[in-house]
């Protein structure tokens, strides 16, 4: 239960530090920090990642979403393939997907040619790939359940309460 | 020219802050920890249903009473969280927010003459609404020793036998305040003794945090006398969509439709449709938004704790009361001054009857954010009057 209530509170905004966290939730410091360290051990917390909007910044970056279809010999799975793709730093992501396609990737690049220089040279190269469709991505409205675009302002009024 | 106003309504006094607010909202930089109502945004999925009802062209009146399939709702809903079956056909009704419920359950059941406690501090418009129906309000003043709870002492006390009706406050704007089942117990026992009847206004229902609710409807002999009011605004932060309702015995609520119906017609109709949604499916943002308020209170009770200013534990709504009286100001004052140098609005604790003095209404409807710029503010402020 205090596991589910540091994490909900801590998906949203990881910099919450311990003491305040214990006092919100009504625990300790104690338990908060043990907890904290128990989830980290256990993988459930797998690192604390700041949102930047890019666009707002002088560094060009540029993401795709790759769609990738593959052809499995027998006794492989998606696993080897999943790793030989994900070793590649630009790769933010590697998700296997039910549906028309099997993998999709997130690709960050400085360019859109670096992005399909990696898609034709590294990507489609690979044995066991059929085929990708490769999709850039324009605008970034919400990511990670935040709107990107609104900055929101306080409208209530003043009312006789 | 006659005078072409009416006595009853000249001589109730404007709200007493009126003018502090007024100050306030000119301020530009001020924050305000002065507003009553969420800061959540009503649920994306309930706006969908108001705006799909629009779409579809439902910009009828409704029935006086409401729409039937949001009066089964509510039902089911009181049923789900404190266990008590009301009739959806003859004992609930859909207002225009829990106030109208209280006015019309008020000019349904009072006399001129007869005697209807207030217990305070509490929301301001229960001394007025009485005072339009001809009532002779009773204030009790509830004290910080007993938490700002109502005691069967303090109730006998105020009981004369024009005595008809208790407004019953729970969890109470602006003290935070909560009434426990054995707290509703010992009032109920005078309850019956002197025959009263209740209008128990439980719009901040969901937001307590010690334990659910409890209504007293939900003891013997109780429903029978009481008025239950609540409503859409404080849960699913819907105060904008004006929504609110009402259960008593069909006896009682029969003449409160008949008031509704004359000047009223109906509560709004897209906000009762968004409201069937809320019911159906809203638990889990209430849940969310109470765990939001839980981690601010407890924020706040903390803060208090540190900079030692005194403050009882509040289980409910959003609001904490804290004591401002080692300052040796008035809460209007303290109020005052706090908005001069610091720029922080808080509302003084006598907004809400005569026995607010020295206490201050703290909100939490503000993001944690803000409260913590607003306690350090806070903080340094009454650091200063101490040195003074």
């Amino acid at each position: 239960m205090l596991r589910e209530e540091i994490l909900t509170t801590i998906e949203k905004n990881s910099r919450v530090d311990v003491h305040e966290l214990a006092v919100r939730l009504g625990s300790t410091d104690e338990m908060i920090a043990a907890e904290m360290a128990r989830m980290e051990e256990e993988g459930v917390i797998c690192g604390y990642h700041t949102m930047i909007d890019w666009e707002k910044t002088t560094l060009d970056k540029v993401t795709a979403l790759i769609e990738v279809r593959v052809t499995l010999q027998r006794g492989q799975g998606f696993d080897g393939l999943a790793e030989r793709i994900y070793m590649y730093p630009e790769v933010k992501s590697v998700y296997l997907i039910s549906g028309g396609y099997d993998l999709l990737v997130t690709l960050e690049g400085r360019s859109i040619k670096e992005v399909s220089t990696f898609v034709s040279d590294k990507l489609s190269t690979m044995e066991n790939v059929l085929s990708t469709a490769t999709h850039f991505i324009l605008k970034k409205y919400k990511d990670h359940g935040t709107i990107m675009a609104k900055k929101p302002e306080d409208e209530r009024q003043m009312i006789t309460p | 020219m006659r005078n072409p106003l009416c006595e009853k309504v000249v001589n109730i006094k404007p709200s007493g802050i009126r003018k502090f607010f007024d100050i306030a909202s000119e301020m530009k930089d001020a924050i305000s920890l002065g507003v009553g109502e969420p800061d959540f945004d009503t649920p994306w999925h309930i706006r969908d249903e108001g705006i799909y009802s629009l779409e579809q062209g439902r910009t009828f009146y409704t029935s006086n009473a409401g729409l039937k399939d949001l009066k089964i709702e509510i039902s089911r809903y009181l049923k789900r969280r404190i266990g008590v079956e009301y009739d959806y056909n003859h004992e609930i009704m859909v207002t225009v927010g829990g106030s109208e419920g209280i006015d019309i359950a008020l000019r349904a059941m009072i006399d001129p003459g007869d005697e209807v406690l207030i217990p305070q501090p509490s929301y301001v418009s229960y001394e007025p609404c009485a005072i339009l129906t001809g009532a002779k309000p009773v204030i009790i003043e509830l004290k910080a020793e007993n938490e700002f709870r109502l005691t069967a002492q303090e109730l006998r006390d105020a009981c004369t036998d024009k005595t008809k009706v208790l407004v019953l406050p729970f969890p109470n704007n602006p003290t935070g305040a909560i009434m426990e089942r054995h707290d509703l117990e010992a009032i109920a026992e005078v309850i019956e003794e002197k025959d009263l009847y209740v209008i128990s206004d439980e719009i901040y229902s969901e937001l307590s945090y010690k334990g659910d609710h409890v209504s007293i409807t939900q003891l013997p002999g109780m429903r029978e006398r009481t008025v239950l009011i609540n409503g859409f605004s404080k849960a699913y932060a819907m105060t904008g969509w004006r929504l609110g309702y009402a259960c008593a015995p069909q006896i009682i609520l029969q003449q409160m439709l008949k008031i509704h119906q004359f000047a009223i017609m109906c509560a709004p109709t897209t906000s009762q449709y968004a409201a069937i949604e809320a019911l159906k499916n809203g638990d889990e943002d209430v849940s969310k938004m109470r765990e939001a308020y839980n981690q601010r209170r407890r924020f706040l009770m903390d803060a208090f704790k540190r900079m030692g200013l005194e403050c009882f534990e509040p289980y409910g709504a959003f609001y904490v009361f804290p004591c401002i009286k080692e300052f040796g100001m008035t809460s209007e004052e303290f109020a005052m001054a706090f908005l001069e140098e610091e720029k922080v609005a808080v509302v003084p604790g006598t907004a809400f009857g005569d026995c607010g003095e020295g206490f201050l209404r703290i909100s939490y409807a503000y993001s944690i954010d803000n409260l913590k710029v607003a306690i350090g503010r806070l903080e340094k402020f009454i650091t200063k009057l101490r040195n003074r």
